[in-house]
């Protein structure tokens, strides 16, 4: 991850004559980090009026003020950690648009679980993308867990029924639903996520305990296209941020978080399986800025 | 496709024209627009920047302010440097004499490289008639191989493939075997990577500089933000590659970074990719996706659809009945057949020129798939004397059409109205028949 600003001592007295330009210059920078137009308006307009009430001239104050805004809106009110329950399976659901890393992410959680002694059970519900079945049993095989999968094009639902059932009968702490990838755009695939997620919630008699929405990093404003909709559909439960060893700063996250309140709750950096972390709010935003 | 950045520019300009002759101050407020538009559609701050700096200086240079038409000529510039902002010539494949041509695909991680790949390479196939087949070079990503192999069988291609190989030695025994069984084209697929990834930049490096393909693809998300450039630079960096695949575009992005790639990096986006579907893949127009971004739509393409989809004799036919007044229920279950074989409704009207506001009303109305199918079934339970002269509905013919089809006569009286109402509008267009484009001032 790069720093979202850059230079701001620089940049300070570069427009010493002209702060307009100043403001300028940083809702430039914080754009080309993704970060919407209208989230970064509204941080710099709050950061403006501190600044002239408070009459502050120091660049590395102001930065001090934007990263209070950042740390503001990326803060949780809940908990960030996954939602477990006291009754089992737990069922995680992975959603997303097409290549933006569900499947690996689907098996990074596994491990993350696994490592923690808890019985995994992986649930093939792409039945669309050619062999993503056989991705998915891959990782089965190497962290030893169970996976159950049906033919190519079948019902995405009936998996999932077979998934928790056979979890039930086998005493499984958690069910993680690898689903296919889907455009937002994509009306009906919208509706088939909506019924896989009956399915599975009325075979455990309670919602499912987290939907978690896979997003690239380095999407840009789409990003919160996506979770608009998903949300409308599934309300979501979080995001799993992808491909943060990228350069990019995943700045979309701020505007969905600020726009919709889908909090990221984890994120993975790098091709290793053991590349996935949770989420921190603090040291994320400390990242954009030190 | 770029739906958002039509629709801001239309209702910008829609503003604009409202007012006439422009103040200095309208200037800034449509610059201003046009920045925040871009920007919001992933275009590159530093293109924006130029993009802006282009627009003020012709502006000024043209003297459009005191010009009473400053509407249109604003469009106009906004529309050449868009142009401008896209690259200029379309793409296209050079073979080899000889052959075999060997293609290779680059990318990040999930940019879609292995479906690029195969619909690449039906592109080539179905359409240039050359033999074609595939390496499976991506030795990381588990069941790559497979999922190439699976989709290759759809289309009848070859594919070779190698267990526990390194990619150059797997490309060279891939590439002389194909040779030798008579390939004209070999395509290579590739393993994802982050061109920030120092190892795995230098192995493709290495495969460009041991294989020697004809032509290096950049395969790049239509959906990338800010990143889009840097993404383009890295990869130009290690491997030169001749020009990009952009996919992803049956989503509702804006596509904006990807414009500034061309802006940027200076190579040409080749081909586009836009669904699920094997056909969904294009050669790139800059000049039509230009006009889409600017409300006019790509008519261009959608003739070209429309052209193999209805046949030159039935096309006379109806232009005819068009102009004549006479169009009736049994040619628009005919055209109704059309529309399908051209594509779902949603990529039509996406290509369909629109005025201010026009595609949200289209949108409004809902007129997806499962609504043709619902008035293919009211016309269907008309009489044939019905469905060639329309006005002979009345109350009583409208009850036993509803109780055929099982729909309301609220529903057949909107059909009807509709139908009017498409007739005019049909009169109207048939009046700029033979245009192939449609000038700004048209709307």
């Amino acid at each position: 991850m790069q720093k979202l600003i850059k230079n701001i001592n620089y940049i300070w007295n570069k427009f010493k004559s002209d702060r307009k330009l100043f403001w300028d210059e940083l809702e430039e920078q914080m754009v080309s980090g993704d970060v919407s137009i209208n989230t970064v308006s509204g941080i710099l307009e709050e950061v403006k009026k501190k600044s002239y009430s408070e009459n502050i001239d120091n660049p590395e104050k102001i930065k001090l003020l934007i990263k209070k805004q950042v740390i503001e809106i990326l803060k949780s009110d809940g908990d960030t950690m996954l939602n477990i329950s006291p009754v089992l399976p737990t069922v995680f659901m992975i959603v997303g648009v097409n290549g933006s890393g569900k499947t690996t992410s689907a098996a990074k959680l596994a491990n993350l679980f696994k490592n923690t002694g808890k019985k995994v059970l992986l649930s093939a519900a792409d039945t669309y993308r050619a062999a993503a079945a056989e991705q998915l049993q891959h990782y089965a095989d190497k962290l030893e867990l169970d996976m159950v999968c049906h033919q190519k094009y079948s019902d995405p639902g009936a998996v999932v029924y077979d998934s928790i059932e056979k979890a039930k009968a086998k005493g499984i702490d958690l069910v993680i639903i690898d689903t296919a990838g889907r455009m937002q755009t994509s009306h009906n695939l919208m509706e088939e996520l909506g019924k896989i997620k009956k399915v599975a919630a009325g075979k455990i008699k309670r919602d499912v305990d987290e939907i978690l929405l896979v997003v690239d990093s380095t999407t840009g404003q789409n990003a919160k296209n996506q979770a608009e909709i998903f949300n409308n559909s599934l309300n979501l439960t979080g995001i799993i941020l992808t491909k943060t060893d990228s350069t990019s700063k995943g700045g979309i996250i701020l505007t969905i978080k600020n726009d919709l309140n889908i909090p990221v709750k984890m994120f993975t950096d790098g091709e290793k399986i053991s590349n996935i972390c949770y989420f921190n709010s603090e040291k994320f935003t400390d990242s954009l800025f030190f | 496709m770029f739906e958002a950045l039509t629709d801001k520019f239309e209702n910008l300009f829609y503003k604009i024209r409202n007012r006439g002759k422009l103040s200095p101050g309208d200037m800034d407020a449509a610059l201003r627009e046009i920045k925040l538009t871009l920007l919001e559609a992933d275009v590159n701050f530093k293109v924006v920047r130029e993009f802006l700096e282009n627009v003020r200086e012709k502006a000024t240079g043209e003297k459009v302010l005191e010009s009473l038409t400053a509407y249109q000529q604003i469009v106009k510039i906004v529309n050449e440097e868009v142009i401008k902002m896209l690259g200029s010539s379309s793409g296209n494949i050079s073979f080899v004499p000889g052959g075999p041509t060997i293609i290779m695909m680059v990318g990040l991680q999930g940019s879609g490289k292995t479906s690029s790949v195969i619909k690449l390479a039906n592109f080539i196939k179905a359409g240039l008639k050359k033999k074609v087949s595939i390496v499976a070079a991506d030795v990381y990503r588990p069941a790559a191989v497979q999922q190439l192999e699976d989709m290759a069988k759809n289309i009848d291609v070859g594919v070779f493939s190698k267990n526990d190989s390194r990619p150059v030695p797997l490309i060279e025994e891939g590439i002389e075997l194909l040779k030798k069984a008579g390939s004209d084209v070999i395509i290579i697929d590739t393993a994802g990577r982050l061109q920030v990834n120092e190892e795995m930049m230098n192995e493709i490096a290495d495969i460009k500089r041991k294989i020697k393909p004809h032509s290096i693809y950049l395969v790049l998300d239509a959906m990338t933000g800010q990143e889009a450039v840097n993404i383009a630079y890295g990869f130009n960096k290690r491997v030169d590659y001749d020009g990009i695949i952009l996919t992803k575009l049956d989503s509702d992005t804006r596509g904006g970074a990807a414009l500034s790639v061309y802006y940027m990096v200076k190579k040409q986006i080749k081909f586009i990719s836009s669904g699920e579907g094997i056909e969904d893949f294009d050669i790139f127009h800059p000049d039509r996706i230009a006009s889409r971004i600017l409300g006019m739509g790509d008519i261009v393409t959608l003739a070209e659809k429309a052209e193999k989809a209805v046949s030159e004799k039935e096309a006379k036919k109806i232009e005819e009945k068009i102009y004549k007044n006479e169009l009736n229920f049994e040619d628009f279950i005919s055209q109704l057949k059309s529309i399908k074989k051209i594509g779902s409704v949603d990529k039509l009207f996406s290509m369909m020129p629109s005025i201010a506001g026009k595609n949200k009303i289209f949108k409004k109305a809902n007129l997806d798939d499962r609504y043709l199918g619902r008035i293919e079934a009211i016309i269907n339970s008309m009489t044939v004397g019905e469905r060639r002269k329309p006005h002979i509905i009345n109350g009583s013919r409208k009850k036993r059409i509803a109780r055929g089809c099982g729909c309301s006569i609220t529903e057949i009286n909107r059909l009807l109205k509709q139908f009017d109402k498409t007739k005019q509008m049909l009169r109207r267009f048939s009046g700029m028949k033979g245009k192939k484009e449609i000038n700004l001032s048209d709307f």
